[in-house]
């Protein structure tokens, strides 16, 4: 096939990818974007490996193959609470594959530079392409290549721990090395040093120190960093993995490979503003880890928890004309999501108004509850987001809190001494009755004592959230 | 310890200060427990009932006071009652210091302590031991079952075969906890119930029980509720009288009248007065909750049932908690256990009199051999708090200016943006090779199109979208795939591995992306 068709076809691919993120837009349209999705997906695979300048298209699609059975079984077993270990473990491939075709660029380019003129002129694809370049090219292709290994290695480091943290294999509370970020940093500038040596000299050796620093960079970060702002380097790490792919695409003069990395980077970025957005913190505080230092002492907090048995909670549902949920990350740990669906498919059938209220970092994803109870068959029309529904508290009966804790915190917005003064939370406690699932008396993640489980109108349902709700169910009639 | 309940000996009251169910929970707290002979027994416990409880049964007043440690019971004691008191022995009872001083000099002689559950302050953590207020939540009900008892038509409006029925007009004044409980008893009854108060923050709370606040035009500040603790405070004169001139108005459409107006240590305000029951409809109905001090009405006889010349009925009876002996026992059993409960920090059966405690302090008015009366204010201020400061309505030019204003910086800001961006190519462009700059414009193009498409992105599509980028980064593949057919096979090797793992992505990406698209399903 001629580099004409190839180019064209990479063209309509692109078009799919971005429509395939547009459609992203509502719930129905979605469903046909995956399609556009993967039909340029396909498109792309195919016109590459039958375009010009290549060889061995039985190995890559038998690789292709093997590596899609295996991706098959993952997505097919994966439980939905476990998407954000699978999207941070599913990072970190993009992020080796980056490096590893990275390195391959710089053999080849190094490859090509020992050969002579005649031998170059027999070179095809990719070597040829690169045979053909200048000087003041070859320096540009070399910040290129090590821009996408280093961003690569970051990311393929930051989303194993960040996977291990998810999974529960590695501790999700904030560790850092001695020395904090001056290591970072350090590593950083030795980054740094080594590509400007690497411009010189062309050789293996800075180029492998860059790597290594870049590997160690995304570990140290990611451990930095406490479970509860993972939907900030979920996202982080996403939009690192499109920006590797870009680098790469340049090194490679490939534009497909650009516009899907500049596609997928601007994505993930747009997500983590998001989220910090909705934590009332800058995305470098988030990174850096830990929250911003407190101005004065925190309000003490008055009243005592005043506990509830299922049968309270059951007869203040019944008597509920309007009912708000708000679930949290305690939801899917305890994957409760089955037994609030059943709930409030109850409570709905009595003719009563239920709605949940989705906090945009609720979770350990963004969009994380969206799915979970979308999973356990909650319609989509009554979960809401927290603009929607926070102005309604006031006209509600009862307000469920099920797992969930800084983002219902009423320090934020009454303490401004609070580490989390200023974050947009939801009202709940504006309801007339607010009930709170959860474990135990203990303070959340994020170690801030919550005045909502003191206020008057608070009851702790205490114990496991599903088997607190599996006590419930029965007493609703 | 052993706790022992009196049978009451002041007439017609009713209740018990220990129920059979609130044993139970005593006897949790480590305590054992002792009933005087039928002490229940008006209020339909009986011996046979507590004994199934593992409650002792003591036959006489004075017996069960030698055998106890705390003595509980509603009613003030008598002199009698006190005496047979001694040191380390609990009394926990109504009090009125107050107005029972010599009582609690006798008390103080007698070196016992004594625990009045009118002085319980009146702060969130203490509300389960409020029996005031349990008490005048009953009270409140009562009072408008009583009326309806009095009263000769129906509360709700009919339409029947026989003729219309109109709805019966039901006022209460005060909104304290009886006039919250009227308002909700009388709403849920059909009628159609207005409320008054001096504080105008409570009506919200009226308004939320179904009931229509009746406003003053009446300009002046009133004295803000949370600064007496809860309770209304003395108004003004001008207040006052717009206030009678208001009921005046009202008083000939009103069908039943139940006033519920307090003030603490002081005689009932009059806020009924005579000209108004003449003008109201006969049949009419009036209880005035507020007899015991005189009534806000001054027509009203204290514990009697009275008829005016034009046919309106003033009730003026002090004893509606007892009317519902059963109820009103199990709340006060209940507020009694909560105050063992808080005396027995450790459920161990040993009482801790703890005087450092706001609560305990604030109730205790005789202890080891003095006067505790009256307390200090407690260390907590947790009523109501103060009111926001509320903003001032922005009128429509200063919203328009407002929106100018924000559009005004958004285009600053974006036109900054733009000339920082386009500056910045420039710069790119003129040192960078045209190859390079061929693919950059991509890049910056592709950003672009980015930032648009995924603003529109539904919140709560964000997971399906991280996997579908997922799926899509790893369109990196291609770089691999050119990568395989290499000469070196330490490329071959290393590409093949990118192929790899690219190829899990892919299928991984887009089919958990799909699985999870499936889900979202419309009600």
């Amino acid at each position: 096939m001629e580099m004409g068709f190839t180019t064209a076809v990479y063209v309509v691919a692109a078009i799919l990818f971005i429509l395939s993120l547009g459609g992203l837009s509502g719930q129905e349209s979605a469903k046909r974007a995956v399609w556009y999705g993967i039909v340029g997906m396909a498109l792309a695979v195919t016109a590459t490996l039958f375009g010009p300048g290549f060889g061995l298209w039985g190995l890559s699609l038998v690789l292709i193959a093997a590596g899609g059975l295996i991706g098959y079984q993952l997505a097919s077993k994966v439980e939905m609470t476990q998407m954000p270990e699978l999207v941070a473990g599913m990072h970190a491939l993009v992020g080796l594959a980056a490096v590893f075709v990275g390195f391959n660029t710089h053999f080849e380019l190094v490859n090509v530079a020992a050969m002579d003129e005649s031998a170059r002129k027999s070179l095809e694809g990719f070597a040829a392409l690169l045979a053909k370049k200048t000087a003041v090219e070859i320096n540009i292709l070399r910040v290129e290549t090590s821009l996408g290994i280093w961003i690569g290695a970051v990311t393929f480091t930051g989303s194993v721990i960040a996977y291990g943290k998810l999974a529960g294999k590695v501790n999700s509370a904030a560790t850092k090395l001695p020395g904090g970020h001056v290591l970072n940093a350090t590593a950083a500038l030795v980054s740094l040093a080594s590509l400007i040596w690497y411009l010189n000299s062309g050789a293996l050796m800075p180029m492998m120190i860059l790597t290594l620093m870049a590997l160690f960079i995304g570990y140290h970060l990611i451990m930095g960093i406490g479970g509860a702002d993972m939907p900030v380097v979920v996202s982080m790490l996403n939009s690192y993995s499109g920006w590797a792919a870009a680098a790469i695409g340049f090194s490679l003069g490939n534009d497909l490979l650009i516009v899907v990395g500049a596609l997928v980077g601007s994505s993930g970025a747009i997500l983590s503003y998001i989220m910090c957005k909705a934590m009332n913190r800058s995305f470098v505080s988030v990174i850096l880890g830990g929250f911003g230092g407190t101005a004065g002492p925190q309000m003490a907090v008055e009243g005592e928890q005043v506990a509830i048995e299922a049968d309270g909670v059951a007869t203040a549902l019944n008597e509920a004309d309007s009912v708000i949920i708000i679930p949290g990350y305690g939801m899917a740990v305890a994957q409760a999501q089955q037994s609030v669906s059943e709930l409030v498919r109850k409570l709905r059938a009595k003719g009563k108004n239920v709605r949940f209220a989705i906090h945009p970092v609720a979770g350990r994803l963004p969009g994380h509850m969206n799915v979970l109870l979308a999973e356990a068959k909650v319609p989509y029309d009554i979960v809401m987001e927290m603009d929607e529904i926070n102005d309604d508290f006031p006209d509600t009966d009862v307000a469920i809190v099920i797992g969930s804790n800084d983002i219902v915190n009423p320090a934020a917005q009454d303490d401004p001494n609070s580490p989390i003064a200023g974050m947009p939370v939801l009202e709940c406690w504006k309801a007339k009755q607010v009930f709170v699932s959860k474990r135990g008396q203990g303070t959340g993640y994020s170690g801030i004592e919550n005045p909502l489980f003191f206020k008057e109108n608070t009851r702790m349902f205490y114990g496991d959230a599903k088997a607190s709700l599996d006590k419930l169910l029965p007493m609703i009639e | 310890m052993k706790i022992g309940a009196l049978k009451e000996i002041s007439t017609g009251e009713q209740r018990v200060a220990l129920t059979p169910e609130s044993a139970i929970q005593l006897q949790k707290l480590g305590h054992e427990c002792v009933v005087q002979k039928g002490a229940g027994s008006a209020a339909g416990f009986s011996d046979a009932q507590y004994k199934a409880a593992g409650v002792k049964v003591a036959a006489t007043a004075a017996a069960l006071t030698k055998a106890c440690d705390v003595i509980v019971k509603v009613r003030p004691p008598t002199e009698a009652e006190i005496k047979r008191l001694s040191p380390e022995k609990t009394l926990i009872s109504f009090f009125y210091p107050g107005a029972n001083e010599d009582l609690m000099e006798l008390a103080k002689s007698k070196g016992a302590s004594v625990i009045a559950m009118d002085m319980v302050p009146r702060i969130s953590r203490a509300q389960k031991m409020d029996a005031l207020s349990s008490m005048a939540n009953i009270a409140g009900y009562r009072a408008v079952i009583e009326a309806g008892n009095n009263f000769g038509r129906f509360f709700t409006g009919q339409v029947t075969a026989a003729g219309k029925v109109p709805p019966a007009k039901v006022l209460v004044v005060g909104a304290g906890v009886a006039g919250l409980a009227a308002i909700g008893t009388s709403t849920s009854l059909g009628a159609i119930t207005y409320a008054f108060d001096v504080r105008p923050e409570v009506a919200e709370q009226v308004e939320s029980m179904g009931a229509e606040f009746v406003f003053l035009d009446f300009s002046e500040e009133q004295a803000d509720g949370a600064a007496t603790g809860g309770y209304a405070a003395v108004s003004s004169p001008e207040f006052a009288a717009a206030q009678l001139a208001k009921f005046r108005e009202i008083a000939p459409d009103m069908d039943i009248v139940i006033t519920t107006a307090l003030i603490p240590n002081r005689e009932a305000p009059e806020l009924w007065t005579a000209d108004m029951v003449a003008s109201m409809k006969p049949g009419s109905v009036i209880i005035d909750l507020a007899a015991e001090k005189g009534g806000n009405c001054k027509l009203t006889v204290m514990d009697e049932r009275i008829v005016t010349d034009n046919g309106v009925i003033i009730i003026g009876y002090t004893d509606f908690p007892s009317r519902m002996a059963a109820q009103a026992s199990t709340l006060y059993a209940n507020n009694i256990r909560h105050m063992v409960s808080d005396l027995t920090p450790e459920k161990d059966g040993v009482i801790v009199h703890d005087m450092e405690d706001d609560v305990i302090r604030g109730a205790t008015i005789a202890h080891a051999g003095e006067i505790t009366f009256p307390p200090p204010p407690p260390k907590i201020q947790a009523i109501a708090a103060k009111p926001k400061e509320k903003l001032p309505e922005k009128t429509a030019e200063e919203k328009r200016a407002e929106e100018v204003q924000a559009f005004k910086k958004q285009t600053q800001n974006q036109v900054a943006l733009l000339a920082i961006g386009g500056a910045l190519l420039f710069l790119v462009g003129s040192y960078a090779p045209a190859s390079f700059m061929q693919h950059f414009i991509v890049f910056v193009l592709s950003v672009f199109v980015g930032f648009q498409v995924i603003w529109n992105v539904s919140h709560s599509l964000h997971t399906p979208l991280m996997a579908v980028t997922n799926a899509i980064s790893s369109i990196i593949i291609l770089g691999a795939v050119l990568q395989v057919g290499s000469t070196s096979f330490l490329v071959t090797v290393l590409a093949a591995i990118a192929v790899f793992f690219a190829g899990i992505n892919i299928f991984g990406g887009f089919l958990v992306t799909r699985r999870m698209l499936a889900m979202f399903q419309k009600s």
